[in-house]
């Protein structure tokens, strides 16, 4: 579904990512884990379209298409979804709003019909509910005046509506309580499926304890320098990145 | 800010020239010659059957105008007006004076059915237009084509009708009202209005009565080369309550189109009056040739103790406008209000805002503006809270936003408070914002292309002024809010 390889990109001259190779396939659950700075937000805003990054090299394949051909919004409505680390706040657009222009906007561009309000409500209900996203929330703007847990819901809330091929998680755990995090671990789970993959990145185990992921990399100054299973995860727990990074 | 950036460089080529309303209808008109002089004067009040109290009237509100100059206070810019190269009237040849809708000239109708205004009362009536319940006044060019509703209105008191027919059926209203709110020699635009105004509506709505629907104005001016001069008196007597809805639209044309509007209103003890406005005038189109010059006086008297008055509007089209919709707070407890967008994009300028007179105690008054500029557009705010000596306890609350779109436009916030006493409070909040660039990237990163993020953001942003409008007219002012933008990115 998404496959990556030596990929280099820098911000503001800087170069970030320096030849980073990942391939994931459909019903995959990959996590990413590293130190602070190491480029993991990075990786998500490029594979995004955020216009800050520049692509120095390499390339990306998603569902088989050149990914730096395609504009940020037909990324989205190809599948590509990104949970933000830090959510933006949209002033006097209601979340039920927004979610609404979202789906649409996404339905239209791959020549759906758009969904009736009365369809539309029902399935953002369930799906609210399930993510103890309160009908006041969706009443008031977008993630405004959100707290930072609220905030993180109200990603996976969209997320669970968007129904993505790709999602990919940035932090989507800091911010949370525990039960928060509980709830949405059990919402990312409800999505997972053999035509669906993952990219979380994050820098706990507690969330892979909940989200079994079937691959864990370890992602220093811009290069992927240990890949394994959901048991390197707990070794970084224990030993720290240090070892891991000298081993490598 | 890449993002930015790159949507700005491409704001250069906005696709105004897509106006959705820019056609024009063919019909058989007929005009007075170019020009303006007494005769022509005469002439238009002989066309409308006047009384021979209102040509004297409008001959010396001419002759006052020839007095005046035209103001150069504001901050638009255009060329000077040749107004000896304008017709002052037009009408459609047809028999005007209609029994019935079917006897409307069927090109009209057909234009006002593409404006997508709801003439048909059985249209109405079915709920086409959401099943809302509006009594409709067309205006085309000079002429007031057809009133709906009229004998529906009429049952509870309600006058509602062209004001040509208002001068000949209800003359001791008219002498009474007219001018008595925007005076004569207020300004250059308001006395040639008075001299060669065409058509308008009037509203009367009498004791205790509240208006049973919605009343609406459009105007359209077909017509090349016609200037047109509306109109419209309302009158809300003690305690009674209207919502009043006027729309404008005009073809596509290379020329410059002047429509200089003079609107009264006067409300008296416990009345109630709410006047909104979407003007989507022909805003010329990208490299900035045509477009409607729009120079209105709008001005409401609350004479009465706790009268109420609201202005809303919705400015998307126009040239060039030149506006402030103002409340006079005569009496005690009487309260304005001034929600207002104003939207510029491609080469339009606007100079709007409105005037809160505070003459009596205890009086309100509330302004929200929301201006948002973009292409090469200049937007300015321009309001004048006062408060005389004897009005004690008054307040305002002032709040001026304006969001730019790209670099190359300009937003002003010129607000003026003369305050003549002590006991009087003033709120006044501003903030100037741009678009920005990671929102935008959210908003696509959810599957929104740039226009409609863009127009996503641009509504949450008029949200308070847009809450204002009826409910009828809400949803489409959202719609307009979008498309007047698109083309303002990528
Ligand atoms: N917009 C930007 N402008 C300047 N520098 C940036 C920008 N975005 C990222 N960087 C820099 O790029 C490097 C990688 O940042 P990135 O956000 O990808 O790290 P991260 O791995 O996600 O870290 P964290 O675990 O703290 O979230 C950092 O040094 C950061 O300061
Ligand atoms: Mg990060």
């Amino acid at each position: 579904m998404l496959e990556i390889k030596n990929l280099q990109a820098s911000v503001e001259e800087k170069p970030i990512l320096k030849g980073l190779d990942l391939t994931i396939n459909a019903g995959e659950v990959h996590a990413i884990m590293g130190p602070n700075g190491a480029g993991k937000s990075t990786l998500a805003n490029v594979l995004a379209g955020q216009a800050d990054y520049e692509v120095d090299g390499g390339s990306v394949s998603f569902h088989g298409e050149d990914l730096f051909e395609l504009e940020i919004e037909e990324r989205a409505a190809k599948g590509l979804f990104l949970s933000f680390q830090y959510p933006l706040e949209i002033p006097g657009v209601a979340t039920m709003t927004f979610l609404k222009e979202s789906i649409n906007a996404q339905r239209k561009q791959r020549g759906e019909n758009e969904l009736s309000t009365p369809n539309f409500m029902k399935i953002v209900k369930e799906k609210a509910q399930q993510l103890n996203v309160t009908p006041e929330m969706l009443r008031r703007p977008l993630n405004v005046g959100f707290s930072g847990g609220e905030k993180k819901r109200n990603e996976i809330l969209q997320m669970l509506l968007l129904e993505p091929s790709l999602c990919i998680l940035d932090e989507t755990d800091s911010g949370l309580d525990i039960d928060a995090l509980r709830v949405v671990a059990d919402g990312v789970n409800s999505l997972r499926s053999p035509d669906r993959a993952m990219l979380i990145i994050t820098h706990y185990q507690r969330l892979l304890d909940y989200i079994k992921p079937d691959f864990v990399h370890i992602l220093v100054d811009g290069k992927i320098v240990k890949s394994g299973g959901a048991e390197l995860a707990h070794e970084l727990e224990r030993d720290g990145y240090k070892d891991i990074i000298a081993s490598a | 800010m890449a993002a930015i950036k790159e949507t700005v460089n491409t704001v250069a080529e906005i696709d105004l020239d897509n106006y959705k309303y820019g056609f024009t209808t063919d019909i058989e008109v007929d005009k007075a010659p170019k020009g303006l002089n007494e005769d022509i004067v005469r002439f238009i009040s002989a066309k409308k059957d006047e009384p021979e109290w209102m040509l004297e009237w409008r001959l010396s509100a001419f002759r006052r105008w020839k007095k005046l100059e035209e103001p150069d206070w504001s901050s638009v810019h255009y060329p000077k007006i040749d107004f000896e190269d304008l017709y002052y009237y037009a009408a459609p040849k047809k028999k005007i004076e209609l029994d019935s809708l079917d006897d409307l000239d069927p090109d009209i109708l057909e234009t006002y059915k593409k404006l997508g205004i709801p003439l048909k009362e059985q249209e109405i009536l079915a709920g086409v237009k959401g099943a809302s319940n509006i009594a409709v006044d067309a205006v085309f060019d000079s002429v007031s084509v057809v009133t709906t509703f009229k004998a529906k209105l009429a049952e509870s008191g309600v006058i509602f009708c062209p004001i040509s027919e208002a001068i000949r059926e209800h003359p001791e209203l008219v002498k009474k009202y007219l001018a008595s709110v925007v005076p004569v020699g207020d300004n250059f635009y308001a006395a040639l209005n008075s001299a060669v105004f065409t058509d308008g509506s009037f509203v009367y709505i009498p004791k205790g009565v509240r208006c049973p629907m919605e009343l609406s104005t459009y105007f359209r001016i077909n017509e090349p080369n016609t200037g047109q001069f509306e109109r419209t008196l309302i009158i809300a007597e003690a305690g009674s309550h209207v919502s009043y809805l006027e729309g404008c639209t005009a073809p596509m044309r290379d020329e410059n189109q002047l429509h200089a509007a003079v609107v009264e209103i006067v409300v008296m003890d416990d009345a109630e009056v709410k006047y909104s406005t979407v003007q989507n005038w022909y805003p010329g189109n990208s490299e900035g040739v045509g477009g409607v010059y729009n120079f209105v006086t709008k001005r409401a008297d609350c004479i009465g103790k706790n009268s109420k008055v609201s202005w809303t509007q919705v400015e998307t089209g126009s040239a060039i406008t030149w506006k402030y919709p103002s409340c006079i707070l005569r009496g005690d407890g009487s309260q304005g209000e001034f929600y207002s967008i104003a939207i510029s994009n491609g080469y339009q300028q606007i100079d709007s805002g409105t005037k809160m007179i505070h003459l009596g105690k205890n009086t309100k008054s509330r302004i929200i503006s929301k201006g948002i500029s973009a292409g090469h557009s200049s937007n300015c705010y321009r309001g004048i809270v006062s408060t005389q000596r004897s009005a004690t306890n008054v307040r305002n609350f002032t709040q001026c936003d304006s969001l730019l779109i790209g670099d190359k436009c300009s937003a002003h916030t010129i607000p003026y408070i003369e305050a003549r006493n002590s006991s009087s409070t003033f709120e006044h909040e501003a903030t100037t914002s741009k678009i920005n660039d990671d929102v935008m990237f959210y908003c696509r990163q959810r599957g929104l292309n740039e226009e409609e993020a863009v127009a996503v953001i641009v509504n949450g942003f008029c949200k308070e002024v847009l809450q204002n409008l009826p409910m009828e007219f809400a949803v489409e002012a959202q719609k307009l809010v979008a498309i007047s933008l698109e083309g303002s990115v990528g």
